[in-house]
């Protein structure tokens, strides 16, 4: 099955591939890498101090392509006492190299949480530049199930996205924590919350709040500027972000937008859009209108509140109106 | 079966041709052999020796140039009430089982305009054809080209665990009348249709293969007709279709996955 065995080839080559770089990422004197990641803060800084030992990065709004190496998503890191908290880390090997870079400009404390906020490629595809630091894995306990069934198209397809090139070195890393409850982990006098949450952007995300700050890491649960994207239930978001909403905090940080954000300010601009487009499509359904009526009416209102509407919109409405068909 | 070496080709093309399946799903970029054209070989295998003709008076097929989502393309076919169908194949020409299904019209189709509308998936940009055999035998064809990729690999279920826990659920209803004594029903089949090309997500093997094989429609116990379907049926498969009115107009659905497990539903105007 010449399939099987072309993949075989193509993961041995990808772990060749990082292999290899996490060798040349170590053998580095440390000078070096300070100076890298100097250089990379020269330019503009890769993360912003948003709360006291919180940074973020904002990815770019935009699609997979070779020219953003697949820096789409928004990642973070939380520094305690002893050890640092990384989420999400981008959406390549080397947005995660760079992430780690930011994170050795800051602070040598170890790394042993890296904490994925949900499956998608550009918020987990930078794990494995994480893997020398030996830190635990975080997700929900449904992360490693969804992930790993999509595993091969993702590759597949971003690969092909982002280039031989920049995806090099890029590979699956599965969490080695799974969290199925409300659970804790302490970087030394500094506390991160956990909460795995119901079916909602997509069945595998999670709440990550840094306790000292009260700083909210939603994952793509909360989408700015960049349209959402549906790959969960949309009654089901709506109910998560009805509850999330109800406390307000600090900070949030959103899967894409803003480094930082009001919150719940933050939701409702996606609350808006979740609700016209469950809506609209209760009134067609209502009146026995098709799915093909859907993609091509539901929910236009929305086209200038949000960028890359072109690219995602009609398909949320075709995934929502195959779970409201069912209500 | 009315055409040639009906069951077992019929088992290989609805089925998953094992090693063109893997080939196909490894070229997971709409690329891969894009330029060749299949049909010829693929007709062959359908119909043998007899000719196949485009005939946009006999069949109407419409579909997205662009798929939203490959796992849920739509697709509705006409056929104008002169055309006299007794059977109506779907092929998408570059999935590995290119044909997604064969509907048989029975009485209860009636005489006037047919309209059918279903969700397939499509793995990779295709040719997908509607093709009707006539009461005297010919075969014509609508084609169309549809972009969208990866289909059939797609994991089933966007939420694994509730999709689960209510297979088997169905809802028939009954939806305006089309005119020509045409009435217009829809029934909806909770059912993963797993393709035997998505990759189990704990272990890493292959899912095996679990689909619709059968629907069978009647109104007044008479035939609407029956579908023999395959993995490039969309999971939870949902059937839009036209039948002549009938005295109570009671819909009768009787399906059966390839675990020989049966569903049954009925319903009335009135939803009974
Ligand atoms: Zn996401």
């Amino acid at each position: 099955m010449p399939l099987r065995r072309d993949l075989a080839t193509d993961r041995r080559s990808l772990l060749r591939t990082a292999g290899a770089f996490a060798a040349l990422a170590s053998a580095f004197p440390a000078t070096a890498r300070k100076a890298m990641a100097e250089a990379a803060d020269a330019s503009s800084p890769f993360v912003a101090e948003i709360a006291p030992g919180v940074y973020t990065h904002k990815g770019q709004i935009a699609e997979y392509a070779p020219g953003n190496e697949g820096d789409i998503a928004n990642a973070g890191f939380i520094v305690g006492r002893d050890a640092v908290a990384v989420v999400d880390t981008g959406g390549s090997m080397r947005v995660g190299a760079r992430l780690r870079a930011a994170i050795r400009s800051v602070t040598p404390l170890p790394i042993r949480y890296v904490i994925n906020t949900h499956m998608h490629p550009d918020h987990v595809f930078g794990n494995a530049a994480f893997e020398p630091d030996q830190p635990a894995f975080v997700g929900h306990h449904k992360l490693a199930r969804g992930l790993s069934a999509r595993a091969e198209r993702y590759i597949a397809i971003n690969k092909e996205a982002l280039g031989e090139e920049a995806f090099a070195g890029t590979k699956i890393v599965l969490p080695t924590l799974a969290i199925s409850e409300a659970t804790t982990l302490d970087l030394g006098g500094r506390t991160i919350a956990l909460e795995p949450q119901k079916t909602a952007h997509t069945d595998n995300d999670l709440v990550i709040r840094d306790v000292e700050s009260g700083t909210l890491f939603l994952g793509d649960l909360v989408f700015a500027e960049h349209c959402p994207t549906l790959d969960g239930s949309i009654l089901g978001w709506q109910a998560v972000l009805d509850h999330l909403t109800q406390t307000a905090a600090p900070r949030a940080v959103p899967g894409h937008g803003p480094a930082s954000m009001a919150w719940p300010d933050a939701a409702r601009p996606l609350q808006h859009y979740l609700k016209v487009v469950t809506d609209e499509i209760r009134v067609l359904i209502k009146d026995n209108r098709t799915l093909s009526d859907a993609t091509a009416t539901v929910g236009l209102s929305e086209r200038n509140a949000w960028q890359l509407f072109q690219e995602y919109h009609a398909r949320n409405v075709s995934a929502a109106f195959a779970e409201l068909e069912w209500e | 079966m009315a055409y040639p070496h009906s069951s077992s080709l019929g088992a290989r093309l609805l089925g998953v041709a094992a090693s063109l399946a893997f080939a196909l799903v490894a070229g997971a970029g709409a690329h891969a052999a894009d330029e060749e054209d299949i049909w010829p070989a693929l007709q062959k295998d359908l119909f043998a020796e007899r000719s196949v003709v485009e005939d946009p008076s006999a069949v109407v097929l419409e579909a997205p140039y662009r798929a939203e989502d490959a796992a849920l393309v739509p697709l509705t076919i006409r056929i104008p009430s002169t055309a006299s169908a007794k059977k109506l194949f779907l092929v998408i020409d570059k999935n590995p089982a290119p044909l997604v299904a064969d509907f048989t019209f029975g009485p209860a189709a009636g005489a006037g305009e047919r309209v059918l509308e279903t969700r397939v998936r499509v793995d990779m940009y295709s040719n997908i054809r509607a093709i009707i055999e006539t009461g005297d035998g010919r075969l014509l064809m609508a084609t169309k080209f549809v972009k969208a990729a990866g289909g059939c690999s797609a994991p089933a279920l966007k939420d694994t665990d509730a999709a689960l826990a209510e297979a088997g659920k169905m809802q028939i209803k009954h939806l305006a009348a089309t005119g020509d004594g045409q009435r217009e029903g829809q029934i909806k089949i909770r059912h993963p249709q797993y393709s035997g090309l998505q990759l189990n997500q704990a272990t890493g093997y292959y899912i095996p293969a679990k689909f619709l094989r059968v629907i069978d429609v009647a109104r007044d116990g008479e035939r609407v007709f029956r579908m023999e379907g395959g993995i490039s049926l969309s999971e939870n498969p949902n059937i839009r279709f036209t039948y002549a009115a009938g005295g109570e107009d009671m819909l009768e659905v009787t399906a059966e996955d390839t675990d020989g497990k049966i569903f049954k539903g009925q319903a009335g105007p009135k939803g009974s």
